[in-house]
């Protein structure tokens, strides 16, 4: 329960401090079958976006979330969608059209409980360089001020 | 004339079928949405829980959301979007007297983009429930109900 006491509905500060939790170092596995570790994007900014796609709101949002992993990959950050209540097929069929360009895994109760409890869709995270949670969008998304946090956050040094 | 009241016959036969699927679209959309009446704020249901005459609470929603907080009391029945969710929903409605004090909820995603809500309402109307309520969830059920402190139950049923 790690991050729900600690975020308010929308977005919380942006400034690391002690009460920023850590993003939880999960093991996920993509369609793929690629094993992938969040430990392993330490040092970038992530963006944890789930979502599902029998949501509606979650399936519109998908276009933005390519677009910033395009416009800001090269400086240092990378999305990351966990699926919940999808049959892969479908979710395999909708992120083949959609153009789908991050790793998409196939989420689960576990997978949403290391992140403080994921109690509706669409629900975002942003965590900084160092590995800590600094954002919680829930519901749909404000992406004026999502681009705003990526932007704050790719500015700022890892910390440890 | 004959020539001209044929073509506003016409016209107006193109006008009818240009605009009735459009029209049809909307009232679709109205009707299944639960009417105003119908709707119960998580403030209502919290004190309606407490009190003696408790209403029989259904959760229309995904499993991965009721494992993780649900309502104390409440029944799981899954997705009213899928066949098999609405199937078990009519199976167990089917035991409850029509008069009862019947709360749905779902929570999944803001209210209007709710899949499950629309479908499990109509259900339930067309079986003839007079008291039925539906739980009006804003944005989520985490940010309408357990992020407001109201008692909240996890795990299975």
């Amino acid at each position: 329960m790690l991050a729900a006491v600690y975020f308010h509905r929308g977005v919380v500060g942006r400034k690391a401090s002690s009460s920023n939790p850590p993003a939880p170092a999960i093991t996920l596995t993509d369609l793929d079958g690629n094993t992938l570790n969040l430990s392993r994007y330490k040092g970038k900014v992530v963006l944890i976006n789930f979502w599902a796609a029998w949501c509606t709101p979650c399936r519109g949002e998908i276009p933005q979330f390519t677009a910033l992993q395009d416009k800001y990959a090269s400086q240092g950050f990378q999305t990351v969608g966990i699926s919940m209540e999808d049959s892969e097929s479908t979710l395999r069929d909708f992120c083949r059209e959609s153009k789908v360009n991050y790793p998409v895994v196939m989420g689960n109760q576990k997978i949403a409980e290391a992140f403080g409890g994921v109690l509706g869709l669409p629900t975002t995270f942003l965590v900084g360089r160092e590995g800590l949670i600094h954002e919680k969008h829930e519901g749909e998304t404000d992406f004026r001020r999502l681009e705003q946090g990526i932007k704050h956050l790719l500015q700022s040094p890892a910390q440890n | 004339m004959r020539f001209r009241e044929n073509r506003l016959l016409t016209w107006l036969l193109t006008a009818v079928l240009v605009t009735a699927p459009a029209v049809a679209v909307q009232s679709q959309s109205a009707e299944s949405s639960p009417a105003t009446a119908d709707l119960i704020r998580p403030d209502e249901l919290a004190k309606a829980l407490q009190s003696s005459a408790k209403p029989t609470v259904l959760n229309v929603g995904p499993r991965m959301i009721y494992v993780q907080a649900h309502i104390p009391g409440a029944e799981f029945i899954g997705p009213a979007n899928k066949p098999e969710g609405l199937e078990k929903l009519r199976a167990r409605a089917a035991s409850l007297p029509r008069d009862s004090f019947l709360v749905i909820y779902c929570g999944c995603c803001p209210w209007e983009h709710c899949p499950n809500i629309r479908p499990a309402y109509q259900e339930l109307k067309q079986m003839g429930f007079t008291r039925l309520k539906v739980l009006y969830i804003a944005t989520s059920f985490g940010s309408d109900w357990v992020e407001k402190g109201y008692p909240t139950a996890k795990g299975e049923q």
